[in-house]
């Protein structure tokens, strides 16, 4: 029906189109311009959010002279110094205990989170709703009521400073909205389709790859994305229980900058670079960010 | 805390469909119950998760109650000893601790709220087909998508710097040599904190609101449409409830971040004039202070302010996800 299309759509083109509807003739009476106004207001509300991301690159790329220029230009003459800097600062370790951390915790995740998931929508436990909401009401619990313990604990058993240590913990962190998110995916498996594999006399292991895995990759494939986003993002805990052998990328950040002289293009560089495995992976998979996002509750 | 607010909310939910009927179908047959040796094979796959999750969260905060109960203080190790009830009685009148609280509350409320209308707005303005829809809402994605402590950093130094910022940059661009050099963070450090939290959390409620507007039955708005009923009167009596799940699903997992949040107060302000939220007490206190005691009793007293919190938001949240149709 193209009344929609007039709302819906791009105004400028359908909005003074005559609609048939039923034997009743339609006029539509909006304005051409008003779906050009909202077009234009989208474009501007986007490039505004876009505009601090797009100038942290720009400002990455210039001499510090450059970078603190007041007024501003849009366009200076391109400079690696920032990154230079940035580089010889270190940052490959931080990097690499990041990526070991996340990558790491996110596998462990997934693989005690899909057998629960399973527990709790194909063949549930009984009070399977009230496990699900402990899940996620251990996601309400704040990290800094249970810290303390965490870190005289690590301590007393020389687990500080230890990758390990950021591994166990960022697993449980993300546990619950995996399991949630699992849960939801598993619970649209077809029961007729499981019936019917059980009627052929498939086993669990044929089951599963054949009836529930087209169903549920998607599902994993968010939870992944997720958890490997907030683990990477983790400060609070990594700084607390790490120093310098484990220390983490967003940690290595806060210790980059100083307050002496400019700085501006070298903390751009930095930010960018720790920023970029996030931005590469949420491009890739704008949907399932979103599917991840709201726990599996939006598909 | 946990199982007093998840039992509750299992007594007052009840869901709608039998899932017990439905699923078990698949293995015995309906109606017949669950042998003991079945149910036992039905919890297995559930227990190393269930064990894991209980262990991290439930032991630590366990003895955090304990600690809070102790006089320790990390430098002076030979005064360690019970303290009754004297650390809670310090975090209630301490000055610092109260303010705490309230600004937690300020922060969190103010950024939910904020990016909730935001997002709202953004996601009806990308609801619709326009040239570049895809790229808008791309770009629309990314502040999200900046780590935290990078964004908080950006934030502080490439746009609220009273000297290099874009913002006082932009100012001076407009208005010229004269313009007003605003000391951002200096003058007005709670707003500026806000505002960084804003620009990313917006992005998280327009995407889950603009999946919600799309799954909206189109048909029906149509009808109404035809019918005559106005724009806005579509909007308030059909978009809005149709909206109501995703807008509460969104809030409920928003503040359960920013509640959290301790990157920007620590990156941006470092807890100075006023702005340190809990989680950025309990961290100084603990970490800075070395006062065990303190740091615990005031972890307490957030977990239970969270507990009175979440016994409605868990019951919210299981209205909503029964609502998904689970």
């Amino acid at each position: 029906m193209s009344t929609s299309a007039s709302t819906r759509g791009d105004g400028t083109t359908h909005a003074t189109q005559t609609q048939k509807v039923g034997g009743r003739t339609f006029v539509q009476t909006k304005p051409p311009r008003r779906g050009m106004l909202l077009t234009i207001l989208a474009w501007v509300v986007g490039i505004l959010f876009f505009f601090p991301v797009l100038w942290m690159v720009l400002v990455s790329f210039r001499a510090e002279t450059d970078a603190a220029s007041n007024p501003p230009v849009l366009f200076a003459p391109v400079s690696l110094e920032g990154y230079r800097t940035f580089f010889a600062a270190g940052p490959w370790p931080p990097l690499l205990n990041s990526m070991t951390a996340s990558v790491v915790s996110t596998i462990l995740v997934i693989a005690l989170a899909f057998p629960a998931a399973y527990a709790l929508s194909i063949r549930p436990v009984k009070k399977w709703t009230d496990v699900l909401f402990f899940f996620l009401s251990t996601k309400m619990l704040p990290i800094v009521a249970g810290i303390l313990p965490i870190y005289l604990f690590a301590q007393a058993t020389n687990l500080l400073d230890n990758i390990w240590l950021l591994i166990i913990l960022y697993t449980s962190m993300n546990m619950p909205i995996a399991v949630w998110m699992l849960q939801s995916f598993l619970a649209e498996v077809p029961v007729e389709m499981l019936e019917a594999a059980q009627v052929d006399g498939a086993g669990l292991l044929t089951t599963l790859r054949q009836v529930v895995a087209p169903v549920v990759m998607p599902g994993i494939a968010s939870a992944a994305l997720i958890c490997f986003i907030f683990s990477w993002n983790e400060l609070l805990l990594a700084r607390v229980l790490t120093s310098t052998v484990a220390s983490t990328a967003p940690v290595f950040l806060t210790g980059f900058v100083t307050s002496q002289g400019l700085f501006l293009a070298k903390v751009c560089a930095a930010s960018f670079v720790v920023s970029l495995p996030v931005l590469a992976a949420g491009f890739a998979a704008q949907d399932k960010l979103v599917q991840g996002l709201s726990m599996g509750a939006v598909k | 805390m946990s199982s007093t607010s998840t039992s509750r909310v299992g007594k007052v939910g009840k869901p709608g469909t039998n899932p017990e009927q439905g699923r078990s179908g698949v293995v015995t047959p309906p109606r017949r119950r669950q042998t003991r040796s079945d149910s036992w094979q039905r919890r297995i796959p559930l227990l190393p998760a269930l064990i894991f999750v209980i262990v991290m969260t439930q032991l630590p905060f366990l003895g955090t109650i304990i600690i809070s109960f102790m006089n320790w203080n990390a430098y002076y190790p030979d005064e360690r000893g019970f303290a009754g009830f004297s650390n809670f009685a310090r975090v209630f009148t301490d000055v610092n601790a109260r303010s705490a609280v309230f600004v937690t509350i300020l922060i969190t409320v103010s950024t939910v709220l904020i990016s909730l209308v935001l997002g709202l707005a953004i996601a009806l303005l990308l609801d619709r087909k326009f040239r570049g829809q895809g790229i808008v809402r791309t770009m629309m994605i990314a502040p999200f998508l900046v780590v935290p402590v990078a964004a908080a950093l950006l934030w502080k130094h490439a746009l609220y710097n009273p000297e290099y910022g874009l913002f006082n940059g932009l100012l001076t661009l407009v208005l010229g040599e004269n313009a007003p050099q605003p000391d951002w963070v200096g003058s007005m450090p709670l707003p500026a904190l806000v505002a960084a939290l804003v620009w990313q959390w917006t992005p998280f409620m327009m995407l889950i609101l603009l999946a919600g507007l799309q799954s909206r039955p189109l048909d029906v708005v149509e009808a109404a449409r035809i019918d005559g009923a106005s724009e806005f009167r579509i909007f308030t009596s059909m978009t809005l409830p149709h909206l109501r799940q995703y807008i509460e699903l969104s809030t409920l997992l928003g503040t359960i971040y920013v509640v959290q949040n301790f990157d920007h107060v620590f990156t941006i302000t470092a807890g100075a004039t006023g702005t340190a939220n809990l989680p950025y007490f309990i961290y100084q206190t603990f970490y800075t202070a070395q006062d065990y005691g303190r740091a615990s009793a005031a972890g307490v007293v957030t977990v239970v302010g969270t507990l009175v919190v979440a016994m409605f938001a868990l019951r919210t949240a299981f209205a909503i996800f029964k609502e998904e149709g689970r």
